[in-house]
């Protein structure tokens, strides 16, 4: 049983997809998802502790010998994003059954919950697949979900994003295809760890240089790396609550995953850093990124707005920590996945709460809010602190590598603009929490209560991890360190 | 005991919280964990005395990152003062909040236990991080303080509050911080600094001038401006948070700053150190300008802190020992004095309703005991006997003697006469002249009890400090081993 753990991870949720679909009462559709997605949270868990403590797992599927089989292949890096993803995945789905059944149908209900576990298991997929084609495989059922996900928000915009977001993900997922035929053809394999030994001997040829271009591109569209994030604000903001707590906190970080493995894994730090200038491109792109996305968060209105671009601006801290491309600029951005994922899970689905009570999260609606619903806005403001960067919480302890490793480098100029960014979370935070704390309701909404209990006890959880991993970092320091050491050779 | 001086005034938040629905016991509540963490404090001073050495280590936030706590006298000066006046501000608070009628009560005490818990986390913290984490959760704590009354002005002097203490300190301290460790591979408080006298001088430079700047709660120009937009709070608040525990936890900063991280020796050779001085002595002497074209009471109290502040970190800079034991007990001279006159700000406004200078005259004969009061802490920041004031500002002239910097002298001269006469013409008016106001002066009686008895408890301190500086002096030398 334990040796299949890397098959599971991925089984359990593609399996249940179908199977949830037989199920028409909502309420055991969502419980028999929350089982399934708990049970990947498990064995998540269990190959986290199994490859800290003896190495890599491969498994081969069906037991066909790789190259001709496809290999699952779970080292300190995948498990690491599984226990991102999956843990994200069960804590959204507790709130669930409380937020949907406003904002979608009830005759679409089941259907949600088939979507959700098809794009879990994408992601997942993704995450443990030794198989560059495989990966392909997987991001297009991810994305195909994630797509029909977003289009079941109520808000008629909601069809325009997913249409808009269909367009831009389709050309990167043809992007990477293209790029992993054209690997295939200079290598005769798609084995990432075969790819990773035969590319080195045709690394200098124009079809490698192409296949590195498409597959970048491709990857940052699906990361939304500025200026390729068009998409994702409105993505964001017209899904349904939940999808956008589960998209925000999952889907961008297993793009980022991708990138560091194409880059680090497949084509090697030399061919990626040293024969293409991606540091140059990547620390400006993620820079402005930085700015730029901060800068057009403080003038949105709509506070999934807000948050979408805060979202494209965190991941421009992920490129900088990753394009330092050292050790401790790695580890920074790896911490920032698991840290992001937290601030961004809790404030998606406290904003859900809100959508719950007063069905919309425009900047005005949330006057009064901090006297009428004190624990979810505590939530956000404490996620907002989080997102800033306030020391004992997570944004500290990701802020804290990230201009270490700047400085380690001797980039003075990109520390001091790190911490520059943070202070424009400082102002579009601090709008939320003037208008909520500072006004009095509009007329003819005295009567809003406090989120139910479905709500708040996720919100909180997640805001606890916010604060828990801010105080005691040892889980994700030490995963992020070895999975960071282990990408640049080093051993533990 | 430690520890618990940090987490009571914490876990009394709680209690705090679950009583705010009788104001009698919460209050109580309130006063006496004050009285407990003063014991507290005391206890540990004595320890301090015969000697015993108390670190505290809690865990690790990163490797090497670590939560801990010591105790060493200037510390333990900024405790004591601290945990003293919070007592009284507590006393001087019902009488205010009450006769004020304010709003939200409740939350008024919790975050000021909370305040007054990570001033305890500043003044024992044992590393610069634990210090910076106490000085974050310090700002967000007090937040709720300044914009208590939620009117838009305390909404526009929150914003300013928040946004210069956050910026300043994640911009400039953080960083500041994360380079220390960077240079020095540590972050610990040693006596005679981290960095040592091989460091490269350009960087330390660098250094320098990011903590300074950054820790924006010593109020150092261009960044003071938070300090008189504070001023929409309460009084109580302006008084403990804004004269006592959040400035002074600046300039504290400061003073550990220069004395434990980069040490005296250091300090003096940096090229950097010159600059600074004469940014504290230009703030120092602007801000005493500033204040006396103020009519408004408090913000001419709060320019005056600003340039008081200016002496500590003059102090601090000069790097002799005259001017870091100066710079030391100025932090408790000027708490005592400052958080009398801000009593007595806050005591005129409850009982006859003006904040203007201009409309006091001849209030003296009215409320007594507020103006004497006004008077002998006027006289104790200052620096003229009869109160304690006197001889912090004496060490610090031999401390700008001691490092001939006769400018800075003269700055610091110069601005003390300006506090004469920004000052003393308060009282002055308020009992010689006559009342030429077309309001009328009937029904103002003197301030509420419980504020009047805070403003003699801590005006008699202003005057024990001048007979008896004794304690303080000893800590204040202790400092630098001496």
């Amino acid at each position: 049983m334990l040796t299949h753990l890397p098959a599971l991870a991925v089984i359990i949720p593609l399996l249940s997809a179908p199977l949830c679909l037989f199920l028409r009462r909502p309420l055991l559709a969502w419980l028999f998802t929350v089982i399934a997605s708990g049970l990947t949270m498990l064995v998540s868990i269990t190959l986290l502790q199994q490859v800290m403590a003896s190495g890599t797992i491969v498994y081969e599927m069906g037991g066909w010998r790789p190259p001709w089989g496809i290999e699952y292949r779970v080292d300190r890096l995948n498990a690491y994003l599984l226990l991102i993803v999956t843990s994200i995945s069960t804590v959204v789905l507790l709130a669930a059954n409380t937020s949907i059944e406003k904002e979608i149908p009830r005759h679409r209900l089941t259907l949600f919950y088939v979507l959700y576990l098809l794009s879990l298991a994408g992601l997942l997929g993704v995450v443990t697949t030794g198989d560059a084609f495989n990966v392909f495989v997987f991001l297009e059922i991810s994305s195909l979900a994630a797509y029909s996900l977003i289009a079941l928000g109520e808000d008629r915009r909601a069809l325009w994003a997913a249409y808009q977001y269909l367009i831009m993900g389709t050309i990167g997922a043809t992007f990477i295809l293209i790029g992993i035929g054209l690997l295939y053809q200079m290598t005769g394999t798609l084995n990432m760890d075969d790819l990773s030994r035969r590319l080195p001997e045709v690394s200098q040829t124009r079809t490698v240089f192409a296949a590195f271009a498409f597959i970048i591109v491709g990857v940052c569209l699906k990361v939304a790396l500025f200026p390729l994030h068009r998409w994702l604000p409105n993505a964001y903001a017209y899904a349904p609550s939940i999808v956008t707590a589960f998209l925000a906190a999952t889907s961008t970080k297993v793009a980022v995953y991708l990138l560091i493995r194409f880059t680090f894994s497949i084509f090697g730090i030399s061919f990626s850093f040293t024969t293409v200038p991606l540091q140059t491109i990547f620390v400006i792109l993620g820079l402005t990124g930085i700015f730029a996305a901060s800068t057009t968060a403080i003038f949105q209105k709509n506070v999934k707005h807000l948050f979408a671009y805060s979202s494209v601006a965190q991941i421009g801290y992920m490129i900088v920590g990753y394009s330092i491309s050292t050790t401790m600029g790695l580890m920074a951005t790896l911490l920032h996945l698991f840290n992001h994922a937290l601030m961004k899970g809790a404030l998606f689905l406290a904003l859900g709460a809100v959508m719950y009570r007063i069905g919309s999260v425009r900047l005005e609606q949330f006057q009064g809010l901090g006297r009428q619903m004190p624990f979810t806005m505590a939530a956000i403001v404490a996620g907002g602190l989080s997102l800033i960067g306030v020391p004992l919480t997570v944004g500290f302890v990701s802020k804290w590598y990230l201009v270490l490793a700047a400085l380690e480098n001797g980039w003075w100029p990109v520390a001091v603009l790190i911490l520059l960014g943070s202070l424009l979370a400082i102002v579009y935070v601090w709008r939320i929490v003037e208008t909520a704390y500072f006004n009095e309701p509009p007329a003819g909404r005295e009567s809003i209560e406090e989120a139910p209990l479905g709500f708040l006890v996720p919100v909180w959880m997640l805001v606890s991890a916010n604060i828990y991993f801010g105080m005691d970092t040892r889980l994700s320091v030490q995963v992020a360190e070895a999975a960071s050491q282990a990408l640049f050779g080093v051993s533990p | 005991m430690l520890q618990l001086s940090i987490l009571l005034p914490i876990v009394a938040t709680a209690g705090i919280v679950a009583a705010g629905r009788m104001p009698n016991l919460r209050e109580t509540v309130s006063i006496v964990t004050g009285l407990i963490l003063f014991f507290f404090v005391t206890r540990l001073y004595q320890g301090l005395e015969q000697g015993q050495v108390i670190t505290v280590q809690w865990w690790q936030i990163v490797p090497g990152l670590q939560l801990s706590f010591a105790i060493e006298p200037l510390g333990m000066l900024f405790a004591l003062v601290a945990s003293f006046l919070w007592i009284v501000t507590t006393v001087y608070a019902i009488g205010y909040m009450r006769g004020h009628d304010e709003q939200n009560q409740t939350r008024f005490y919790a975050c000021f236990a909370i305040a007054i818990g990570s001033a305890m986390g500043i003044a024992f913290a044992a590393n610069l991080f634990t210090l910076f984490i106490f000085y974050e959760v310090l700002t967000l704590s007090t937040y709720p303080l300044v914009t208590h009354a939620g009117t838009a002005e305390a909404k526009k002097g929150g914003r300013i509050y928040l946004g210069i203490l956050l910026s300043t300190s994640i911009a400039f301290f953080l960083l500041a911080i994360i380079s220390t460790w960077f240079v020095t591979g540590t972050l610990d408080f040693k006596p005679g600094g981290i960095f040592g006298s091989d460091v490269n001088r350009v960087v330390a430079s660098a250094i320098l001038v990011l903590f300074i700047f950054g820790i924006g709660k010593a109020a150092i120009l261009p960044f003071h401006r938070w300090l008189p937009a504070a001023m929409v709070a309460p009084t109580p608040v302006s008084a403990l948070l804004h004269a006592v525990a959040v400035v002074k936890a600046g300039v504290f900063s400061v003073m550990k700053v220069c004395v434990f991280v980069f040490g005296i020796d250091v300090l003096s050779i940096l090229p950097s150190t010159q600059f600074l001085l004469y940014l504290a002595g230009a703030s120092v002497l602007l801000a005493s300008l500033v204040a006396m074209r103020k009519d408004n009471l408090k913000a001419r109290l709060a320019y005056s802190t600003v340039s008081q502040l200016g002496y500590v970190t003059v102090g601090a800079l000069l790097a002799t020992s005259a001017g870091v034991i100066g710079g030391s007990m100025h932090i408790a001279m000027h708490a005592f004095g400052k958080i009398t006159l801000f009593f007595c700000a806050g005591a005129i406004l409850v009982a006859a309703h003006k904040s203007n200078i201009s409309e006091m005259r001849g209030l003296g004969k009215k409320m007594p005991i507020t103006m004497a009061a006004f008077f002998i802490a006027s006289l104790g920041i200052i620096g003229v006997p009869p109160a304690g004031g006197t001889w912090s500002k004496w060490f610090l002239l031999m401390g700008t003697l001691e490092a001939e910097q006769w400018i800075l002298m003269a700055a610091l001269m110069i601005s003390s006469l300006l506090n004469i006469a920004y000052l003393l013409p308060i009282p002055f008016h308020a009992f010689f002249s006559g009342d030429n106001t077309p309001y009328s002066r009937a029904g103002i009686k003197e301030a509420p009890t419980a504020s009047l008895i805070a403003i003699s408890i801590t005006t008699v301190g202003c005057l024990v400090l001048f007979v008896y500086p004794q304690p303080l002096y000893e800590l204040a030398r202790a400092i630098l081993g001496g």
